[in-house]
């Protein structure tokens, strides 16, 4: 192996790239929740944000499958670490208690990452590979949510994030090697606040929509 | 005053790391609340040895708290549940009468069970030897100021080399990870002086040493540097990280 394959394909050049592509996850929560939130001003300035992304062309194809593909590195050293660390303690232990360090979101990581996976290509067929030829993103989205199975699924799927989220932020510092005395008992702190702001950001739009037909 | 419990003891009983173990139920009457927890299985290893019965297999040495020989799961937690001691440290004022304990090995793939509660650790040394040490003699003492290093530096580095391998870490790790061990090892030569010049080299063939060993992975769960006995904090896996990539990645060290 080569000193490429030997760096990335270690324990922590895989929880490296988990921790990189997370991060990229972070910000992409950011901006899809900045223009998510643009529906509370109203049908027509959530339209015309849907309008001036997809104005950007190439850029935003560009994005799409920067995307996938981080998505792709993310889930696959996620699985492959969930796996060796399965099959590091073939015996469990008959008494588990916790010590004090792990969370929920901490204890939870693999299931909810993979049912967040479950729940992005379930969004995607809602809401992305969808003919938007005679039709808004806000009627989309409205018709969407007039039925309670959806809000309930996407309020739930929100949840979900925010509990993924709320260890995978300061997490992805710690990996990074960015740990300090000083600066690390505040990212903990904003990993609970950004996870609220992702559970609660996200999570009522479903809601809201709802309540408006 | 000195008081005595009564107490229910569910052990973890192996013959050795190839048969199937399982729990066996002892009862211990009329143990000291001032004895150690070591002490208290003693005491039921006698009666099981008067009664012409295999004594439980404990591995324990100084019974100080600073050799790092002894250790077994207690309750779910490793060394037990009081904080920053081993399990000779702990005691039996810790637990009431009538109380089940239930007492069970290390476990993880890379520590196997050699008998009941002992298991090899020899992971451990492997991962010393790949790297965890300066290759340079010591030579004839210096001055004591020749090289000068911060009392904040210095006490990180005592800090991390407070570690006494005892693998309480990888047994209350969800994943079974020896990175807080690793990271201990790496830190406590990166960063002193004397220790830079083989950083690169030593954190790259520590780390491959301890995946090659098939421990997990750390999920930064935190729970190691809760149950280390000697409170060693994950400060020190951010440096191994910091260290390994930096080496992996900006060294010229394959």
């Amino acid at each position: 192996m080569n000193w490429f394959t030997n760096t990335f394909g270690s324990s922590l050049g895989k929880k490296l790239m988990m921790a990189v592509t997370g991060l990229f996850f972070c910000v992409f929560l950011v901006l899809h929740l900045a223009g998510n939130l643009t529906i509370y001003m109203g049908k027509d300035v959530f339209n015309s944000y849907a309008e001036h992304l997809h104005s950007l062309g190439p850029l935003l194809t560009l994005a799409e499958w920067g995307l996938l593909i981080f998505a792709v590195i993310h889930i696959s050293s996620g699985l492959l670490l969930f796996y060796q660390n399965f099959k590091a303690r073939p015996e469990r232990y008959a008494v588990n208690k916790r010590a004090g360090g792990r969370t929920l979101g901490s204890a939870t990581m693999p299931y909810t990452g993979v049912i967040l996976l479950l729940f992005v290509i379930y969004h995607l067929f809602n809401f992305h590979f969808v003919d938007k030829t005679h039709t808004t993103i806000f009627q989309i989205v409205s018709n969407a949510f007039a039925q309670p199975s959806y809000v309930l699924i996407y309020t739930f799927a929100m949840i979900i994030a925010a509990v993924h989220v709320s260890h995978g932020f300061w997490s992805a510092f710690q990996t990074l090697g960015a740990n300090h005395p000083k600066y690390t008992p505040f990212l903990r702190g904003l990993s609970l606040v950004f996870s609220l702001i992702v559970g609660i950001g996200f999570g009522f739009i479903p809601v809201y929509v709802s309540l408006l037909v | 005053m000195t008081k005595n419990i009564d107490i229910t003891l569910k052990i973890w009983r192996q013959k050795n790391a190839d048969v199937k173990g399982g729990f066996e139920t002892y009862h211990a009457s009329n143990i000291s609340i001032d004895m150690s927890f070591l002490e208290m299985i003693d005491v039921v290893n006698e009666q099981l040895t008067l009664d012409g019965k295999d004594p439980i297999a404990f591995d324990h040495d100084c019974r100080e708290g600073i050799c790092g020989m002894c250790g077994a799961v207690v309750n779910g937690r490793a060394h037990g549940p009081e904080k920053g001691t081993t399990l000779c440290q702990l005691h039996m004022r810790h637990f009431s009468s009538g109380d089940t304990i239930v007492i069970e090995p290390w476990r993880a793939k890379a520590f196997p069970i050699i008998k009941d509660l002992a298991v090899d650790r020899s992971a451990f040394d492997q991962i010393i030897v790949a790297g965890g040490y300066i290759s340079v003699n010591t030579g004839g003492a210096p001055d004591a100021n020749a090289i000068p290093i911060s009392q904040e530096i210095a006490e990180k580095a005592m800090d991390a080399a407070a570690c006494i391998g005892c693998g309480a870490c990888v047994a209350s790790c969800p994943n079974a990870s020896a990175m807080l061990f690793t990271g201990a090892k790496i830190s406590q030569f990166a960063l002193l002086p004397q220790g830079r010049p083989e950083a690169a080299l030593r954190a790259l063939a520590m780390v491959r040493k301890m995946d090659e060993l098939c421990f997990g992975n750390c999920g930064n769960e935190r729970e190691c540097e809760v149950e280390c006995p000697k409170e060693i904090s994950i400060s020190n896996i951010a440096r191994m990280n910091r260290e390994f990539f930096k080496a992996g990645l900006g060294s010229a060290v394959m």
